[in-house]
């Protein structure tokens, strides 16, 4: 479905990605973990085009995208929900959703899928009318994710979708992600919650400073000495 | 202040509050159709564009040229100058601005200033730096109400700016391409991960503000009836004023703004010294950034963490 070869990222003298190399199959829930300033967001902001790679290629389902525009990639199938979620503030609900649906013309299945937003997110669809900048973190996060689904995107790049949210939303997140996976969007998840990340997880990458340092299942990876100690505080 | 004024000296000061009142609707339309091209620009690039003005004097020589030479009528000519000025904002946004997308803000102004100049001078080249008078388009009819004047001018320009806006009412905020400028004036990566163009969209952005701004050149040869080629320098400025006083960045801030500015400026005129006018709308400028500087329904710049 995605496949990463070789990427190197730089920005100015600094080398945020060094030869970055990754695979996610279609069907796949993969997560890449990692600490602060690893290069986790790096990754993805190259994968949907925000940042230019120095050198490297992403092929997604067969075509070279490496230098595809970021709306492109969209069009493409591929969406993604940025770190901090990113919804426009001066929006309502409704708009955002809208604009998550920008490059499609089949008003009657934007209608449909909308819905079916509002029926994963209740809480959406209860203050359809709001504007975004005033629901809490976690809603903003459902919001986000609502959003990019309404481009229909065959795969989902998500960014630290636990950041800055309580326990128990933290856990409703991801289960709503394991059930955007089972109808059949693949997914490439970043997250500093390394434990909640790899119970999801098919498969794991673990990025340091810029370099992939060790890949396996998610449960392997959770039960790997050198895992538990540095990210998983056992 | 004012009213307790007007109460001790009795009806012919209200009349001539009002009639002031008037004068500044109309003067303050044409600004509010200038300060819109200032403020959408600046909402979605964070430029403040000095040649905006310039555009202005253009889409006032479009119209002086199409009435003059070529016979047409008040709204013909309205559009024309509206396109022609859109034409120009987007090739001044392709040709200046948009190789300076990731230079410092400084480079950008410096070249706004430049583009400004040129404008200026090369209109100067082509018509010379005389000023012409615009040819009678409406009919001279005025229509009075008690000691109250209204020209046919003041109709027009009137009516023409309320259409006008809400036409761009309706853009920015119902269609499609309007929902893409907002999204990229608030957000342009997440715009993008949205799949919206963002070198198209600021290119919409400059076309929709030049064609409001060439309105306003219009509309102002048939109030003053004379044009120049430096006539965009002042208004240009005064518009920035009321754009900034409105709250850059904000549409209705900037339709209120010019309504502000056109008043003072009228009412500085008809009560105090009309030498003082310029004067009086900086000041007016010094005080906002002092006391507000945010403007009125300009967005808090705090940052959220």
């Amino acid at each position: 479905m995605l496949e990463i070869k070789n990427l190197n990222v730089h920005y100015g003298v600094i080398h945020a990605l060094k030869d970055v190399s990754l695979t996610v199959n279609q069907g796949e829930i993969v997560t890449l973990i990692g600490a602060n300033g690893a290069g986790k967001t790096t990754t993805l902001r190259t994968i949907s085009g925000l940042q230019k790679a120095t050198s490297g290629e992403i092929i997604l389902e067969g075509k070279d995208i490496t230098n595809v525009s970021a709306s492109q990639r969209v069009e493409m199938k591929l969406s993604q929900v940025p770190e901090g979620r990113r919804i426009f503030p001066a929006m309502t609900i409704v708009e955002n959703l809208e604009l998550g649906a920008y490059l499609r013309r089949d008003k009657a299945n934007i209608k449909k899928d909308m819905d079916n937003i509002f029926e994963l997110f209740p809480i959406l669809g209860e203050r359809k009318k709001q504007l975004a900048g005033t629901l809490s973190g976690g809603e903003q996060q459902m919001l986000a994710m609502g959003r990019a689904l309404m481009s229909r995107p065959k795969i989902l790049l998500l960014d630290e979708p636990s950041m800055g949210l309580a326990p128990l939303l933290v856990r409703e997140i991801f289960n709503i992600i394991v059930n955007i996976n089972s109808t059949g969007t693949t997914i490439l998840l970043v997250e500093q919650n390394a434990k909640m990340a790899l119970s999801i997880a098919h498969r794991a990458y673990v990025l340091e400073t810029g370099s992939i340092v060790m890949t396996g299942t998610g449960e392997e990876l959770a039960k790997s000495d050198e895992i538990q100690k540095s990210y998983l505080g056992g | 202040m004012l009213t307790c004024f007007i109460a001790t000296k009795g009806g012919a000061t209200l009349d001539q509050f009002l009639q002031q009142i008037v004068n500044g609707v109309s003067l303050g339309s044409i600004y509010a159709l200038v300060a819109l091209g200032y403020t959408m620009v600046y909402g979605i690039i964070k430029l403040i564009n000095f040649a905006h003005g310039d555009v202005y004097m253009v889409g006032a020589y479009v119209g002086f040229a199409v009435t003059t030479y070529l016979g047409l009528g008040f709204i013909p000519a309205l559009i024309i100058s509206m396109v022609t000025c859109a034409v120009l904002g987007m090739s001044i946004e392709k040709i200046a601005y948009k190789p300076l997308r990731n230079s410092t803000r400084i480079a950008v102004l410096i070249t706004a200033i430049g583009v400004s100049l040129l404008l200026e001078y090369t209109m100067m080249y082509f018509v010379g730096p005389e000023v012409r008078s615009y040819p009678k388009l409406l009919s001279p009819k005025v229509f009075k109400f008690g000691n109250i004047i209204i020209n046919m001018q003041q109709i027009y320009i009137v009516l023409t700016t309320i259409v006008l806006m809400i036409i761009l009412q309706y853009v920015v905020n119902k269609t499609k391409v309007g929902k893409a400028m907002r999204a990229v004036s608030a957000d342009k990566d997440a715009a993008q991960l949205m799949g919206i163009k963002v070198d198209n969209t600021i290119s919409f952005t400059f076309a929709i503000g030049s064609a409001l701004a060439g309105a306003g050149g219009v509309l102002v040869g048939i109030y003053y009836n004379s044009i120049d080629p430096l006539m965009g320098m002042m208004p240009g400025l005064k518009a920035f004023v009321a754009a900034v006083f409105g709250g850059i960045g904000s549409i209705p801030g900037a339709m209120i703004g010019g309504l502000s500015i056109g008043m003072l400026e009228t009412l500085v005129s008809g009560y105090g010294n009309s030498m003082y006018r310029d004067a009086a709308v900086f000041a007016f400028l010094i005080l906002i950034l002092i006391l507000k500087p945010s403007g009125l329904l300009g967005k808090n710049t705090k940052e959220k963490v």
